[in-house]
């Protein structure tokens, strides 16, 4: 067996140390009438190369972007990640590593959260990060608990234009607290109807989403005042990281805690896991923030060291008075997403972030200009955007899939997940994601094989 | 003043590891070596007009620069990286005996599989039929799981062990509600991991905390006065973070049960049991796996982990949704339609990089790999435990210990060294420390799980080294004080951290 290193001579020697007959008496605690009788019925080993064989062979059967491009984002982005940020991660060092609870020998990992959490800081223009959630989704409801902790005693979440799923991972976490969710419907345009006329001094927190889930922008300054009026927090949720090197801080607009999804910070689509959640808030709320943190110390010789700080927070000290349950948090994910923030740099990422918006309105001019399309949104986007097609969102989106394009997201499947005002109807409709890896004749095929027929 | 003339000259020279310092690089942070101008990335050439932001969106909501955000070039961020990873403790480094995590050898061939492009490049959204390896992948890993631990069903979706636990509690909850029922209180072990009381505080439950025996193990007759119809359930970790398989649980669950309350298992320890019981036989409700620690996924520096949750038919109802299915012509599709359900609890379909990995030991292993791996483990932990317990006071006495054994800090009594001091001195004999202080109820405890991954040579030189420790604190106590020593850093200043938190760098901050 290649993964355990015993001996026969291993065993009989060791014991013999313990004093036992048999591997047999090492479980002669356990009652006979629970042990197994028989073995496990799984498929028998196979070699390595068998595995890869078989897997291979499974993998290949999935579409992917080697064999298709990509225009499906929707929580999820296909981005470009340089060789070295898989190449950094590959080092045992960091990925056979556990959560650097003796900081003396994590000095690498402490210090990479410690980047983390200060990139995070910068690119939210807030004061403090955490060292990452499982992913948006959670990040979102882990945010809507922190903001009920600080504004005890209110019992009111709205939100606005959030992704479908983190609005299920927000109702599954608050299931068992007695909270009230509002959805404020999307306009016209695009945008939420104004956050004034859902918040009061019951509201906790307003979770807004930036670019809103059908890539409109929103005017979080506007809801930043209607928030803070009615006392409650404002929560910044982000899907398309990249979107946070174009637009100004969510936190430089008034959201008093930021979070979301990094994936787009080099990570693999990965069938959508594991990605990255990541949060920030403002120093006051520091306290009542979830997940683990790293802080900056010294030794006793007086050199400057980073270690896990403020555990008191945390399950494995406050035990059932945690600020969350959260234990392991996504360390290999914020590993990836700290080199290729590093690598790309502060002109790289606006550039990249700019050339992600240029693909998108060179796209919405194509759209403008193929007969059968629509542009359904008025309002302005980063790099995704609804498109009307002429039949139903399915047939467009099978005619793109025949041109090897995954086309985007049928919307018609989250029509009733969408809560709008009368005015807003999009009719057959699909969501489109223009990153660096769209090229100009695939994004012009594209609007050829939705527009099918009538192009 | 740490050089190797500090370890005292008894020390046996053979067969024990030796930490030294080797070529430890310093490496200042990303932003006090950025430079402006320095450029990290290659940016393809536009094929598109640029379009400037500005002229679509009002100034006000545009980002004018990211100040201080690092500048390098990629050798630079390679030699930072790289450096950086010399500091830590892994376990391709050497043995990491952290108990209750399962610090086991990650093969490559899972990375390998994990990185394929038909696996790593595909879109949670992209079309069903597109996707028919994967979810094929998916479903034959949920049912092996299945079989491993004695399950009906498992869903693959949470994230992390704890947000499994999450899951399961919910699921109990559901359970209960379902049938008109409010019970508003769960029982857990005061052997617990804090996973346990924080996941039922989450779904509104008081905990009520059960005491241990004496021999370590739970009793009916804690629970029995214990458990009444407002009792949703129990939370047993078995085999316990004591290491002690829970021989009464059969008769626990059978309480339980028959007061209408459900068993909810903490699978962190299953690696005790694999081919030899199965939690599902013994009465376990619902139970949690850790892909990284039973099914050899990468720990990762502190996660992804992925916490899939096995569950018996009566629960099928409540599992989060989306629940994979087998469609009669034999693919695998997402069913929502799930009117009962707790619900989501991952904005996609968890953490599927890590199931991959899982699927590939469990090929690699098959049924008798998977047996002899657990044989492994229970043999190396009790190999520690016969070797260390006639200097080191076992927390479990003579019971036969399972994967991990617990060591008190009685051996130390009449030193002024604690179970940390032993722990920080371990480094400088190159190994990463056991857990310390857990579980709760041993004083100063010393929780030591080798895994299957380490020879006898290896266990040898642990041990030999805990031999040595132990007659330095009393012949040089001041030593493990002051340990580590042969660190790139010294002990570290928690306290100083907690008191002013520094969680970011700030320009000018700098050394």
């Amino acid at each position: 067996m290649a993964y355990n290193p015993h001996t026969d001579a291993d065993v009989a020697s060791m014991l013999e140390v313990i004093g036992q007959p048999s591997i047999e008496a090492l479980f002669r605690n356990l009652p006979e009438k629970i042990r197994l009788q028989q073995d496990l019925a799984l498929p028998s080993a196979l070699s390595e190369q068998e595995i890869l064989e078989e897997l291979e062979a499974r993998a290949a059967h999935n579409a992917n972007l080697s064999n298709y491009t990509y225009f499906l984002g929707a929580g999820t982005y296909p981005h470009f990640s340089p060789s070295a940020v898989d190449s950094l991660i590959s080092r045992s060092e960091f990925y056979t590593a556990y959560t650097p609870y003796q900081p003396e020998i994590s000095q690498g990992s402490l210090q990479a959260i410690f980047e983390w959490q200060t990139m995070i800081t910068m690119l939210t223009g807030l004061d403090a990060a955490n060292a990452s959630l499982y992913d948006g989704a959670s990040a979102a409801a882990e945010a809507a608990l922190m903001a009920l902790r600080v504004k005890r005693g209110r019992k009111k979440v709205v939100v606005a234009g959030l992704h479908p799923h983190y609005r299920e991972v927000l109702d599954t976490y608050l299931a068992a607290l007695g909270v009230e969710i509002v959805t404020v419907p999307y306009t016209k345009d695009g945008r939420a109807q104004a956050i004034a006329d859902f918040v009061d001094d019951q509201t906790a927190c307003v979770l807004i989403q930036q670019p809103n889930f059908l890539g409109c922008v929103e005017d979080v300054q506007l809801a930043a005042q209607a928030v803070q009026e009615a006392g409650a927090l404002l929560v910044g949720v982000v899907t398309e990281a990249l979107s946070m090197a174009l637009l100004r801080p969510l936190g430089e607009l008034g959201a008093d805690i930021v979070c979301g999804e990094a994936q787009s910070f080099g990570l693999p689509m990965n069938f959508g896991g594991p990605h990255l959640g990541f949060m920030a808030t403002r120093s006051k709320f520091l306290r009542q923030m979830p997940g683990r943190l790293v802080g900056e110390t010294v030794d006793l010789r007086g050199k400057r060291g980073f270690v896990l700080t403020l555990s008191t927070r945390e399950q494995h000290i406050r035990r059932e008075k945690a600020t969350s349950n959260i234990c392991t948090n996504q360390g290999l994910c914020l590993l990836m997403a700290t080199i290729y923030l590093s690598l790309m740099g502060r002109q790289g990422l606006q550039k990249l972030a700019r050339l992600n918006f240029s693909k998108a309105e060179y796209a919405k001019q194509r759209v403008r200009e193929t007969a059968g399309l629509d542009l359904p949104l008025s309002a302005p986007s980063f790099n995704e955007f609804v498109i009307r097609v002429p039949d139903s969102a399915e047939a467009a989106l099978l005619r793109a899939q025949e041109n090897q394009l995954i086309g985007g997201l049928d919307l018609t499947a989250y029509s009733n997940k969408i809560d709008k005002t009368d005015d807003f109807d999009l009719g057959p409709a699909v969501l489109v994601c223009f990153t660096e890896l769209a090229k100009r004749e695939d994004i012009d095929r594209l609007c050829q094989a939705l527009a099918g027929d009538d192009a | 003043m740490t050089d190797s003339t500090t370890f005292p000259s008894t020390y046996p020279a053979a067969g024990v590891g030796i930490a030294t310092r080797g070529m430890s690089l310093e490496e200042p942070l990303l932003f006090e070596s950025s430079r402006p101008g320095a450029v990290g990335y290659s940016l393809p050439k536009a094929d598109v007009p640029d379009c400037d932001p500005a002229s679509v969106l009002p100034d006000e909501f545009l980002r004018e620069d990211i100040p201080n955000f690092p500048e390098l070039s990629e050798p630079e961020v390679v030699r930072h990286f790289t450096r950086m990873s010399t500091w830590n403790a892994a376990v391709d480094l050497g043995l990491y005996p952290l108990g209750s995590c399962t610090m086991k050898y990650n093969p490559k061939v899972n990375e390998r599989v994990a990185r394929l492009s038909g696996f790593a490049n595909t879109h949670p959204l992209q079309a069903q039929e597109l996707s028919q390896g994967l979810l094929g992948s998916m479903m034959d890993l949920s049912e092996y799981l299945a079989e491993v631990a004695g399950f009906d069903h498992v869903t693959l979706q949470p994230a992390a062990g704890a947000q499994g636990e999450l899951a399961g509690v919910m699921m109990i909850r559901a359970y209960h509600e379902a049938r008109g029922e409010q019970r508003t209180k769960i029982l857990i072990p005061d052997t617990a991991h804090g996973t346990n009381p924080a996941s039922a505080a989450l779904n509104g439950y008081d905990t009520i905390s059960i005491p241990t025996g004496d021999d370590g193990i739970l009793h009916p007759e804690a629970i029995e006065p214990l458990m009444g119809p407002d009792v949703a359930g129990l939370m047993i970790t078995n085999p316990n973070t004591l290491g002690l398989f829970e021989e009464n649980l059969v008769e626990i669950a059978k309480i339980v049960h028959n007061q209408g309350g459900l068993i909810y298992g903490d699978g962190a320890n299953l690696n005790a049991l694999m081919g030899i019981a199965r939690p599902g036989d013994l009465g376990i409700d619902v139970m949690h796996f850790n892909l990284h620690k039973t099914f050899t996924t990468p720990h990762g520096g502190g996660g992804p982990g992925s916490g899939p949750v096995g569950i018996k038919a009566h629960l099928e109802p409540f599992l989060p949704k989306p629940v994979l299915r087998t469609h009669e012509d034999g693919g695998v599709f997402l069913d929502n339609d799930r009117p009962q359900s707790i619900g989501r609890l991952h904005g996609n379909l968890g953490n599927v990089g890590m199931m991959t990995r899982a699927l590939t030991y469990i090929r690699f292993m098959g049924p008798d790999g998977l047996k002899r791996s657990t044989e492994m483990a229970v043999l190396n932990a009790n190999y520690v435990a016969a070797r260390l317990k006639d200097r080191f006071v076992l927390a479990t006495g003579d019971r036969p210990v399972m994967h991990e054994c617990v060591f008190s800090d009685e051996h130390l009594e009449g030193t002024d060294v604690t179970t940390m001091d032993v722990a920080k001195r371990l480094i400088d004999y190159g190994y990463h420390p056991p857990t310390t202080y857990f579980p709760l109820i041993v004083h100063g405890a010393l929780m030591i799980e080798p895994t299957e991954s380490e020879s006898r040579e290896s266990l040898d030189c642990f041990i030999a080294a805990l031999l040595a420790i132990d007659d330095e604190a009393r012949r040089d106590p001041g030593l493990l004080h002051k340990a580590p020593h042969n660190t790139r850093l010294t002990r570290l200043d928690e306290t100083r951290a907690a008191r002013k938190p520094i969680l970011r760098w700030s320009p000018g901050s700098g050394e």
